[in-house]
């Protein structure tokens, strides 16, 4: 069941996550780039629940294929993007942009490469329970759990302040 | 063990009967796949049972006798519509985005039935007992959102746009107090496992039952899941997203023949397995009512229950108008998002005050108290009175 030394159901994964991604960069239809962005997402996940990671899985699914794949469309839609463009879709400097792309890959693959252990172990992979999570979350990272509620209110804040009407001076008067 | 026992046990008996003519290495996929096999026959077949219900019942409630024409009082109707659906032309609108308007109910289906593998049926008839699984079914019904605003965009036309945007709007709104209000319960139990919720509901304190439904941020917490539950499968009085007098058919207004049946049927069945879920964290999941009536096996009780949960679904149907967006929204985040937050408050309070009558009178007390005030408060800003009526010059 091993490929290269990985496992068959991490190399379709794989195929999947970088199909969607290659996809959402390079398809001319705004929405079927955010749908295929949502098969990224879902391949991300499935890798999550992989390595055992059952709440950063569901976790991902819950908030990247409920939410963030929901706002793209809505901004997609919301704003004239979803015609066909009026300019050309793909630049004349591709290869400029090609070789910046290679050699960000390379960096981020050195530093993965680097950091990979001599011997890899097969140890007992810890068993994190939603539990150990909250605990952790309770004690440990306390802090940025505030700080994210703090950023998250503020957001949501904005936004009404954003979407709210007018002020009534402005509205025309009944009868 | 005894026949009551075996009764209770015996989809389970049956799946290892049949999984053990397999070799060792492939009984695991075999329990799996029957166990996925019973799911994809029952559903539907309640699904079915369903639409000949709710339109018998609807008929009887507007004062009309439903179908009466196929088999014994119009028993077999189902039957009459799945051979329509799958017989009637399948037309695809000349300038609809082909590939999207196939997948839209292919993904709302498949997302569906994923659902149901979290649900406890019965006593140890769970497919999937994965220690986060409550969720799990929430992830997964967010996704349901996606396939809908699918066949809105991918139809091209105005109408399926407009009721796509409504219904995502509305079901990303009442997402919030649907997963706050059943925090309440995963709060008190201690687990997300739908497992351990059932099981922490299975005491009795004489013949009473230790379900959740019966503590007041239970209640509380069971009403507002129900009323969320309602909005997120776009079911009346939340309908407007697919309202016949409003926007044709909404979002699934260029389907024919079986993708409109697989729509209708994705639609169901969510309704299913969110009243699933209501029945799992509020009312005891496959808990007998009384002590004395555990003989009654456990999947008959969670079928009895469900069964309970689609009559009132339908009586709501029948019974309540339709709300208007600009209702739908207001409730949702003015009403219902204070009270599931009270109630996580309420739902800590009674842990901290610990046995006894005082933790019911407060908890009771605050919460009728906050849901009367809110009520008021926001009602006296609409600005209710007589009728005004404008007239065109």
């Amino acid at each position: 069941m091993m490929i290269f030394g990985l496992s068959i159901v991490f190399v379709f994964t794989a195929i999947i996550t970088v199909a969607g991604a290659l996809a959402a960069a390079l398809m001319r239809n705004l929405i079927h780039c955010a749908l295929s962005l949502t098969v990224t997402f879902g391949g991300l996940a499935l890798l999550y629940l992989q390595l055992d990671a059952q709440f950063a899985g569901f976790a991902q699914i819950l908030v990247y294929i409920g939410a963030v794949a929901i706002l793209v469309v809505f901004a997609i839609l919301l704003t004239r993007g979803a015609g066909h463009s009026e300019y050309k879709d793909f630049s004349n400097r591709w290869f400029g942009g090609l070789a910046l792309a290679a050699g960000a890959f390379a960096l981020l693959a050195w530093a993965v490469v680097r950091s990979l252990p001599d011997n890899v172990t097969t140890g007992a992979a810890p068993a994190v329970t939603v539990q150990t999570i909250g605990k952790s979350l309770m004690s440990t990272y306390v802090l940025p759990l505030e700080i994210v509620a703090v950023l998250l209110t503020v957001a949501l804040i904005g936004a009404v302040i954003v979407a709210m009407p007018e002020s009534s001076s402005t509205k025309a008067g009944g009868r | 063990m005894n026949m009551v026992q075996k009764l209770d046990q015996i989809f389970v008996l049956l799946q290892h009967w049949v999984a053990g003519f397999f070799p060792l290495w492939l009984q695991p996929l075999v329990s799996a796949i029957l166990a996925v096999v019973a799911i994809v026959a029952a559903f539907p077949g309640i699904f079915a049972l369903t639409t000949v219900l709710e339109r018998k019942g609807l008929g009887r409630i507007q004062n009309r006798l439903g179908p009466n024409r196929v088999g014994p009082f119009g028993l077999f109707q189902p039957v009459a519509d799945g051979i329509k659906s799958l017989t009637k032309e399948d037309i695809v609108p000349l300038s609809a985005d082909a590939v999207v308007h196939f997948l839209a109910p292919v993904v709302l289906v498949v997302a569906i039935f994923l659902g149901f593998a979290v649900l406890p049926v019965g006593r140890n008839m769970v497919l999937m007992d994965v220690d986060a699984g409550l969720l799990f079914f929430f992830a997964i019904g967010a996704s349901t959102e996606l396939s809908i605003f699918m066949a809105g965009w991918s139809s091209r036309n105005k109408y399926s746009l407009l009721g796509a945007m409504r219904a995502v709007a509305q079901m990303i709104s009442y997402e919030v107090p649907l997963l706050l209000s059943s925090v309440v319960a995963v709060m008190i139990t201690g687990s997300l496992s739908p497992v351990r919720i059932v099981e922490a509901q299975g005491g009795f304190t004489g013949i009473l039952p230790h379900w959740y439904v019966f503590t007041p941020w239970g209640f509380a917490g069971f009403c507002l899941f129900v009323v969320a539950a309602l909005a997120e499968t776009n079911r009346s009085p939340f309908d407007l997203p697919e309202g016949e007098s409003e926007l044709v058919a909404g979002y699934f207004t260029e389907y024919s023949g079986f993708k409109f049946a697989l729509f209708f049927l994705g639609e169901y069945l969510g309704m299913f397995s969110i009243a699933g879920f209501a029945i799992t964290l509020f009312l005891g999941g496959w808990g007998a009512p009384f002590s004395f009536l555990e003989f009654v096996p456990s999947w008959g009780w969670f079928f009895l229950k469900l069964l309970g949960a689609i009559f009132f679904f339908i009586w709501l149907r029948g019974t309540l108008p339709r709300l208007r967006q600009d209702q739908l929204m207001n409730f949702a985040w003015k009403f219902m998002l204070p009270m599931t937050l009270l109630n996580l408050v309420v739902a800590g309070a009674w842990r901290f005050f610990g046995e006894g009558w005082l933790r019911w009178v407060v908890c009771s007390l605050v919460l009728v108290t906050a849901y009367v005030l809110l009520g008021r408060v926001l009602m006296r800003r609409q600005g209710l009175g007589a009728r005004v009526y404008r007239y065109a010059e």
